[in-house]
Order: C-alpha cells, then structure tokens, then sequence
C-alpha cells in the first residue's frame, strides 16, 4: 500500500472524470489518510473537458493545486496533451485506448494504455469505463483498497443505483486484471 | 475564544457544501442571496435543505442589492441571518453594508472571491482584501474579516462570525476565494445545536409596555449625534482587536517569512517544505482574521537579518499592511497574480531562492556569520 499520490484525472464532461477522483478521496479519507480534491470549474469545462487534481497523503495536504503530478489518468486526446509533460519522471500514465490518436512518447515514465471502453461496452454498460480505470490504477498505485472503493460506492450512491454496485465491481476488477497482465506496454 | 464542537467522523464536502451545512447548524434563520459562481452551491444546498428546515427561510433575491438589505431586515428584527456571494455581487453589497455597521446589525456575509475587477473571471482570485477590510463601503467603518484556507475552516468560520458578529454587534465576512468553496475535503462539521445566540433587546419586534421603543437607524442628521455613532464604532473597533488570530508554522527558527492567507498560505505550505528540504528556514505566517489585521504578531519577528515576502492572489493589498507592521525592520518583497491565475509553488520558490541568496551576501557583509 502506497501512502501519498499527487493525481490528475482528465477527460471530457459524462466520461466519470470527477467522479472518479470523488470516489478515491472518499475511500482514502476512511481509510484515515488526508485529501483534498480540487476541480477546474473554469473556461476548460465551459468548453467540454473536466479534470480534478486528487491529493491522498499520510499527512495534511498543504496545496491543493499541484503542477507536476505522480500519475495522470487521461481519457481524451486533449488530456494527454495537456498534461503529459507534466508526469513526474518515474511516474504513471493510464490512458483510455479509443479516445488516443497520437499516444505519449515520453520514455522516462510507465505507461498503460487501456480498452476501458471496449470492455465496458462488452459488459453491457459504456459508462462503467471510468472503473476500469480505476481498477488499472489501483493495481499499480494502490493507494486506497478495492474493498474500501466498493464500501464508498454503497455509501455514497443513492439506493436506487444500489444495483449497479456489482456491475462496478467488475468493472473494477476487470481493470485490476488488465493492470496487472500488461505490465508495460505503450 | 469559545471551541467548537465537531462531529466526530469527518464528511468528503465542497467547500462552499461545508459553509452551507455549517450555517444551518449554526442555527440559522434566514438566508438571502443571489446565485453567481463559484459560490452557487451555497444558495443551491440551502435552497435544498430549506423542506427539512421550516424555521429557516432560504430566498433568492432578485438582485445582491436586494439580499443585502433583506439581511438588513431581518438582523433588525433579531434574527440570525447571512448571504453569500462572489466578487462582483459583494461589490453591489456595499452600500447596505454600511449601512449595517452604522446600524451595529450582526450578520455573515461570504464572499466566495473570483478574478476581477469588472465582471472579471470566475476563477479564484484575493483581489477583494482591500474591500474587505478597509471598508468598501462609505464611512469610517468595518467588518470582522476571517479568511479560511481549508474546507474546515469554511465551515467552523459560519460559526466563529457569526458569534463574533452578535459579540461585536458588527457584520462577519468570511473571505474565501473560488478554490476553498469548490474542493472537497474531508471536514468535521460543527455540531448543531452548540452556538448559543445573544439575547437581542435591541431589536424591532414590536414595542412592550416595559420598555421604550426600539429604533434601527443608519440616519443622524445632527453632526454631533453622527459623531458620537463614529467614536463609538471605533470603540468597538479597538474592542474588537483582541479577537486577533493568527498561525504560525515553523516560524521559531526562521529567516525567511512568508505571509499569506486563504489558499495562498496552502501553496506557500508546500513552498516552506521544499525550501526546507533545500535547507533555506523558511516559516509561514498566516493571518485568520484579515481585520482585526495581526500587526503585533508580525512586527515580533521583524528584524535586521530576517526577510518577507507576502504572497497573494492579487496585485499586492495584504502586502501593504504587512510593511506597516514590519515599519522598515526588514525588507518586505512580494509574489502575485492576478485574474484569477493561482501563484505556483515553483514560481514562489525561485523568489524564496533570490531572497535566500541575498539575505547571505547581506549577512556575510554585515559580519553576521
């Protein structure tokens, strides 16, 4: 289990952006660790696109507005244009396969460019890609428990989407899964 | 200073979310405001509650105007009343603000600050400082000024204005900024029920036999009546520095001090521990409370070899007063932006560094070390 994670999770508005970030922030914080989650609410989501930078620490977060980043995960094309120089060097990479036209050249980095859409259209919900990732994700930075993200989920999901829960389950470990059977592609 | 009483498991809030819920807790009974970003949430939150809460009237004014001088109304008439808004609806405030003080009405006003001046941008900005604490308004007259820098603080500040506004008699701002109303973070929300209000015999609710009538009033033709109104709000005002507050971190051993507050004193946070790292003794000093401003407290760690920089979101206003406490002991620098642009940790630290190595030439030449 890693302690601290510096995240930026970018893509367009409906893809589960921010919402993801939520969901680590909320399961971090009950594990006891520090958070802070931070929107752009500005000009960039007036123009479709929506990013959150997520601080998990063992310590309380001083800024939560941070310029390099130890794991970005990126589900459009102008997302990763954006923030791929700003992956610090050693750090992680997640990508969202079909929205990528011209993928990352950086060496100095792990990368990991996932089908999330694909799968998640096979399991009979497009909008569960953002799970997949964030299974990917947690396999290599675990930096909060499945168990704790699906104990998130119950509480923070209205009861009436109560049974999609397992849906996102799957979606989780289906990510986990990919995660750890690619261990470095480009 | 009275404590606050917390829950004991914390909540994954927005800023502005935790404000909101703070308030009702704080036993609130009237809130008037008039949606603007970023600080929407406030108004949509309580607008959403108000079914639950039958004792708390939630309006949407027609305009800021309009919501200040309701706020005005109903502190009149003794109730525990606040509004909200950002930059640009602040700005149309300011009239029944004054009015407010004239008048020793208590309220909590939160200005959710964005970029400006003008319509400006909705991006998280500190350019209201000089608005807020010297007056923005007309007249010798001003408010309680609490700057949060956590989403904690966003929502134990509802409670700490409102307490001091009732103590004081005198309107609470509490100035945030886009950032601190829009994170989330986690947050032990004040416990309902644990802010006893003033009693308020000098309301307007109608007059009883045992009394004289009440009278609510910013007017006084007579300069002389108007004058003694003066004398006595600046007795309140030096009353009120003993409310002073503000956080020190690492400032013991020091030879660079950064002096900021809100957001900017996150990032000069981080800042202090890279510097730190890089072995430059860098402490933070954070005023609370914008006005009463923590003149004392700065002007202790002036001092022929120490140096300052005051960080702000903005062109340089806190910065003005940080150099009246320093009164010439110690070069006093500054780092800002503006428009809405948030100052880097990176960008403060090549200043830190530029301090750094000038404080050491200095030193060297004046025989320090």
């Amino acid at each position: 289990m890693i302690q601290n994670q510096e995240i930026i999770i970018a893509g367009f508005g409906g893809q589960g952006v921010l919402s993801m970030g939520q969901i680590i922030s909320y399961s971090a914080m009950k594990e006891g660790k520090e958070v802070s989650w931070m929107p752009a609410y500005g000009p960039e989501m007036r123009g479709g696109t929506a990013n959150c930078i997520v601080i998990v620490s063992p310590k309380k977060v001083s800024s939560p507005i941070v310029t390099m980043f130890d794991s970005a995960i990126i589900l459009n094309q102008p997302s990763l244009e954006k923030f791929d120089s700003k992956v610090k060097p050693g750090g992680l990479l997640l990508c969202e396969q079909s929205t990528i036209i011209t993928p990352s050249v950086r060496t100095d980095i792990e990368m990991l460019i996932i089908p999330a859409t694909a799968q998640a259209v096979k399991m009979g919900k497009k909008q569960v890609a953002n799970m997949i990732l964030l299974g990917a994700f947690l396999e290599r930075r675990p930096i909060v428990s499945i168990a704790n993200i699906l104990l998130a989920l119950k509480e923070v999901l209205p009861e009436r989407h109560h049974h999609l829960i397992p849906l996102n389950e799957e979606a989780l470990y289906a990510g986990q899964q990919f995660a750890s059977s690619h261990m470095q592609t480009v | 200073m009275s404590e606050i009483q917390h829950d004991e498991t914390p909540k994954l809030m927005k800023g502005n979310e935790a404000l909101a819920e703070a308030s009702l807790r704080a036993g609130l009974q009237a809130y008037f405001g008039y949606p603007i970003t970023p600080q929407s949430e406030i108004l949509e939150y309580l607008a959403e509650k108000a079914p639950e809460h039958t004792e708390v009237v939630v309006l949407q004014a027609e305009s800021e105007i309009a919501a200040i001088n309701m706020v005005y109304g109903a502190s009149g008439a003794g109730a525990r009343v606040m509004t909200t808004s950002s930059s640009p609806g602040i700005s149309l405030m300011q009239e029944g603000i004054s009015y407010m003080a004239a008048s020793e009405l208590p309220c909590v006003i939160a200005n959710v600050q964005r970029g400006g001046p003008g319509l400006g941008t909705i991006q998280p900005a500190q350019g209201d400082y000089f608005q807020a604490t010297k007056g923005g308004g007309h007249g010798d007259y001003h408010m309680i000024v609490l700057a949060p820098s956590s989403v904690q603080e966003m929502a134990d500040f509802v409670f700490d204005g409102f307490r001091l506004a009732e103590e004081y008699r005198m309107p609470a701002m509490i100035l945030a900024d886009g950032a601190l109303g829009q994170m989330m973070e986690k947050v032990y929300l004040p416990k309902a029920g644990t802010l006893p209000k003033k009693e308020t015999p000098w309301a307007t609710v109608g007059k009883t036999a045992s009394r004289e009538r009440n009278y609510i009033t910013s007017l006084h033709i007579e300069s002389e009546k108007m004058e003694t109104v003066n004398l006595h709000l600046q007795d309140t005002y030096r009353k009120l520095k003993q409310e002073v507050r503000c956080e020190l971190t690492n400032t013991a051993d020091a030879d660079i001090f950064l002096v900021a507050f809100g957001l900017s004193a996150r990032i000069c946070n981080k800042v202090m521990d890279i510097a730190r790292a890089k072995g430059i003794n860098v402490g933070v000093i954070r005023p609370i409370t914008l006005y009463p401003f923590p003149y004392d407290i700065i002007a202790s760690f002036a001092g022929p070899a120490k140096m300052f920089l005051t960080v702000e979101m903005n062109a340089g206003q806190m910065v003005e007063d940080v150099r009246l406490a320093v009164n010439g002991k110690s070069p006093v620098y500054f780092k800002g932006r503006m428009g809405g642009m948030i100052p880097t940790p990176e960008e403060i630290m090549l200043e830190v560094e530029a301090m750094s190595e000038k404080q050491q030439n200095l030193n060297q030449s004046a025989g320090y070390l």
